[in-house]
């Protein structure tokens, strides 16, 4: 037999190289790095909670050190990333029929952020912000 | 050694007509083994392309005389009339099949299936999903056949001969492209459905696939191609490419009109015109393909065309629709004219001309899909029963291949039923012939002529003098051409000597192919001296019932012009008369 | 009617004389309105004839001409030159094995568009003489955006996880199935979950959606993959934690 298919390997490492479009699915997919993170943060809060006031007072302080600040912010920018990508994805994987048509996107992706907001102010209610 | 494979029945082409042979042959009987070649993945068939519909009577206020008689006078009285009524009778429940098979035919709101207008007919009896129902048809049709594990696939093999032997079609050799091999097929039954030649003219809305090789095949094996001079012209094509926009974009109200914005088909026989927006059935422009069609030649004489780069064209309007209903009924229309013309019909007229599109000739069978040669049978645009006559009314070819796919299949189950066997000895020395000739084709060197040298000669002389309108001169220099191609065919030279996927190989088969189906259509187009359907010739201008109420065949010689003989046409219930598609007395 | 010349950058590939594919360079005098396939038509017709590739139609609907142009996986008959810079580069689609020059080995995708049953298994059986199966428009539409896949392969091209994970039953088989999934007259979900909403069906696809960015007839087969998933999610709850689901 003269067949001799050639199979071009795709590279394990750095095959998201290759496209602007792998790119920034990487780049969405990095973001739950700064998710977890901040995960953890918190939960190093609940536990210098719990050692006491001067513990909790202490890891408070450290928070408003520059370095605190920028974590902060570099981790609110890449939440922010994270949770808007997610929400532009939804109407794909949940789409809505009413009657013959499809619910527009914009009408989904609006609800969620419609329910974040809601979320967000029973949080500042609940910390008594209000 | 060549590879044999042994089989009950074989079949080529795996289009629409193909895939329905072969789940009919399935269903028939699990035990039966099925060998589907094609030179193509079945899903890359040229069913695929077609756009507007298939009709069957389905409505309450349609019914069986009715479509009877618009494909008979669409026909010009040149179809076989037993094989009308079974076609008719047979239609709505091969579409009611696909149904059940999901296809994703258009509603009504009820649920229903939805119809819609079509050229030539007078009730709305067009089923559609939206703009492409080919593709739809076909991809369901494929979908489906991968239910039945007896149906065994040959994808990308090109069929090149039948084996055929004591006066028995047992089999075929066919190239597997991938390897360069030729393999052995002993059948007992073959089947040939591998679609039209329009690919032999210039200008067409057929794929590259579409070149005439089940046609030129089964001739070379000594069956008659019948009416091949009758060529269909769609009247609306794209004309840069040829792309087809769907007979739909008129049965949902689009108009035509030349460079003056006047709706000359008024000029026609096909008037009086008729409110926009508002069409009425088998009229204006729901008249037939070929009236339409030879309407534009006249304008274009009267220059009356609209000038473009591609050159004269009429436009087809349909602004008046709306958004809407184009999006939902036409949006294939919308996205090819949009892309590949660059104008909108949302927006703006779409200019548009003639362009070749079917054959209503091919290889000669019975109302039974059976061909003269004991073994072997044929279905879809290849064959020609013939319910299409001198010219095909629009949506009857998707169905047609519905029912003589299906038919063609049963055939087969009858025949082989008589305990046929191939004789392997015969027909392995007849493809090991064929592995000869194919061989000499490949390794030949110091030949003088290029493939698309003679193919560029032949679709050049066949647009010239084969066209819409016809004379004997024309003829006679088109017959000179393609016998002249003929002889010079045998210097052709392949560069590429690689056995993997080699489409040099290839396209000199196919051009041997297109070369005979041409010779049968320029043949048959001198010899007929009247002008009925598609085929119209200046020098006899009418219709000739004394002498041409007769189908045309073509007998296959190896070197000089086909032998032609005629047969008479099958008339049940409709003797010939005026065909009336003015829409005075409507 | 304005020329323009292009240099068509070819991915070439002889099995037979070949070690590894190797680009050739062909020059040609191409009209304004041209598409990719035009320019190679006129290299197999005019300048080489031993260059391979697969096409029919010319209209975007039989999916044979799918090639890599400017590293995009893209139908060359819809790739218009007047998008494309003077330099144009055409490969055989990624992911797959290359038979010859532009044509590709794409046996794997036949064998799991067979493997996800993409044919109606009706929930009633129903004979010809009762007719059509009734449908309103709105359970047409549901499903048929997912009708329209022309099996062009190239959302597999795009797909990275395919070319990292060649079991994974890729976008438009899995697409295929949910559309019979999601067609009213069907009833043959069970049988096709078995094989979608496993390991190497659904679950492999990490949503690049990079398979509905270059889809050229808009299945949108990344919203089938996620539409999938969650209703295999909502299975899977239902039968583990709800005391009156199936065990």
């Amino acid at each position: 037999m003269s067949r001799k298919p050639y199979v071009r390997e795709v590279p394990k490492t750095t095959w998201y190289f290759r496209q602007g479009r792998y790119m920034r699915y990487m780049g969405r997919e990095v973001t739950c790095i700064f998710v977890g993170a901040y995960a953890l943060f918190l939960l190093v809060a609940i536990k210098r909670l719990s050692e006491g006031r001067a513990a909790y007072e202490a890891f408070l302080e450290g928070l408003s050190s520059p370095a605190g600040i920028l974590f902060q912010v570099v981790t609110l920018i890449f939440v922010l990333y994270h949770a808007t990508s997610w929400f532009n994805l939804t109407p794909k994987a949940m789409p809505v029929q009413r009657g013959e048509q499809f619910l527009p996107g914009g009408v989904i992706v609006g609800a969620h952020y419609a329910g974040w907001v809601v979320v967000s102010l029973v949080v500042l209610f609940l910390a008594g912000v209000f | 050694m060549m590879e044999k494979i042994q089989t009950d029945v074989a079949i080529v082409g795996a289009g629409g007509a193909g895939l329905r042979a072969a789940i009919a042959l399935a269903e028939a009987d699990p035990k039966l083994r099925i060998s589907l070649i094609s030179k193509v993945y079945p899903m890359r068939s040229h069913t695929c392309a077609a756009e507007g519909g298939a009709a069957g009577v389905i409505k309450p206020d349609d019914s069986m005389d009715l479509h009877f008689n618009d494909t008979v006078g669409g026909g010009d009285w040149l179809c076989d009339q037993d094989a009308v009524e079974y076609f008719i009778k047979e239609a709505p429940k091969e579409l009611t099949q696909l149904e059940h098979w999901g296809c994703p035919w258009s509603r009504e709101a009820d649920g229903s299936v939805a119809v819609r207008p079509f050229g030539g007919m007078k009730i709305k009896r067009t089923w559609f999903a939206a703009d492409k129902t080919g593709f739809h048809l076909l991809h369901t049709l494929f979908q489906t056949s991968l239910k039945y594990p007896s149906i065994q696939r040959f994808d990308e093999h090109y069929a090149t001969d039948l084996l055929v032997d004591a006066g028995r079609c047992q089999g075929l050799t066919a190239i597997e492209m991938r390897s360069g091999q030729l393999r052995q097929f002993q059948a007992k039954a073959v089947i040939i459905t591998t679609g039209g030649a329009g690919r032999m003219f210039p200008f067409t809305t057929n794929g590259a696939i579409k070149t005439g090789d089940g046609m030129a095949m089964a001739y070379r094996a000594g069956v008659s191609l019948k009416d091949m001079e009758f060529v269909q012209y769609h009247p609306t094509g794209l004309p840069n490419t040829g792309i087809l926009l769907t007979e739909g974009c008129r049965g949902e109200g689009g108009i035509l009109v030349n460079k003056h914005n006047y709706r000359y088909l008024q000029d026609y026989g096909m008037g009086p015109e008729t409110p926009i927006g508002q069409p009425v059935l088998k009229t204006m422009e729901l008249g037939p393909r070929d009236r339409l069609s030879q309407a534009f030649w006249h304008e274009q004489k009267k220059g009356n065309t609209v000038p473009t780069p591609w050159g004269d064209c009429v436009l087809l309007d349909m602004r008046h629709l709306g958004e809407k209903l184009i999006d939902e009924r036409l949006p294939f229309v919308r996205e090819l004219a949009t892309s590949y013309l660059q104008k909108d019909p949302v927006h703006e007229p779409i200019p548009i001309r003639p362009v070749v599109h079917y054959m209503m000739g091919g290889i000669h069978t019975d109302i039974n899909a059976a061909t003269v040669l004991p073994g072997l049978f044929a279905a879809g645009e290849c064959a020609c029963v013939t319910i299409n006559g001198a010219n095909r009314l629009g949506s009857n070819s998707l169905t047609e291949l519905l029912v003589f796919g299906k038919r063609a299949a049963l055939s087969a189950v009858e025949y082989i039923g008589s305990g046929v066997t191939p004789n392997d000895a015969a027909i392995t020395k007849q493809a090991e012939r064929v592995q000869g000739r194919i061989r000499t084709l490949f390794e030949k060197s110091g030949g003088t002529e290029s493939i698309s040298g003679l193919r560029k000669e032949m679709t050049d002389s066949m647009e010239e003098h084969a066209g819409i309108y016809r004379t004997a001169e024309g003829l006679q220099s088109a017959c000179a051409k393609i016998g002249e191609l003929r002889l010079r065919y045998a210097d052709i030279e392949l560069h590429d000597k690689t056995n993997v996927y080699n489409t040099d190989l290839l396209q000199a088969l196919e051009l041997g192919a297109m070369l005979d189906c041409a010779e049968a259509v320029a043949v048959g187009a001198l010899e007929r001296k009247e002008s009925r359907g598609a085929h119209q010739r200046l020098d006899f201008e009418a219709r000739d019932d004394q002498n041409y109420l007769k189908h045309t065949l073509a007998h296959y010689h190896p070197n000089e012009p086909p032998r032609i003989e005629y047969l008479d046409v099958v008339i049940t219930k409709s003797q010939p008369s005026v065909r009336d598609y003015s829409g005075a007395k409507k | 009617m304005s020329e323009r010349q292009i240099q068509l950058e070819v991915l070439r590939y002889n099995p037979e004389t070949d070690s590894e594919p190797r680009f050739q360079t062909y020059s040609v005098p191409c009209e304004a309105e041209w598409v990719v396939l035009d320019a190679l038509n006129y290299v197999k017709d005019h300048l080489d004839t031993t260059l391979s590739y697969r096409w029919s139609c010319h209209m975007a609907v039989c999916g044979s001409c799918g090639m890599m142009i400017n590293g995009e996986p893209t139908l060359s008959c819809k790739a218009f030159l007047r998008d494309y810079p003077d330099t144009i580069r055409v490969e055989p689609l990624v992911h797959f094995p290359i038979e010859r020059d532009l044509v590709t080995v794409i046996d794997d995708f036949m064998e799991k568009l067979n493997r996800v049953k993409p044919y109606l298994i009706p929930k009633e059986a129903r004979t010809i003489a009762e007719g059509e199966y009734r449908q309103s428009p709105a359970e047409l539409k549901r499903f048929k955006q997912y009708t329209l896949c022309i099996n062009c392969m190239l959302c597999y091209s795009a797909c990275p996880e395919y070319g990292l994970i060649p079991d994974f039953i890729g976008p438009a088989a899995i697409a295929l199935a949910h559309r019979y999934n999601s067609d009213s007259r069907d009833g043959g979900r069970e049988q096709r979950q078995q094989v979608i909403a496993t390991k190497e069906g659904v679950w492999e696809c990490s949503f690049v959606g990079a398979c509905s960015e270059v889809c050229p007839k808009h299945v949108d087969p990344a919203a089938a993959l996620q539409q999938v998933k969650i209703a295999s999610t909502v299975d899977w709850y239902k039968e583990h934690l709800m005391p009156w689901g199936k065990s």
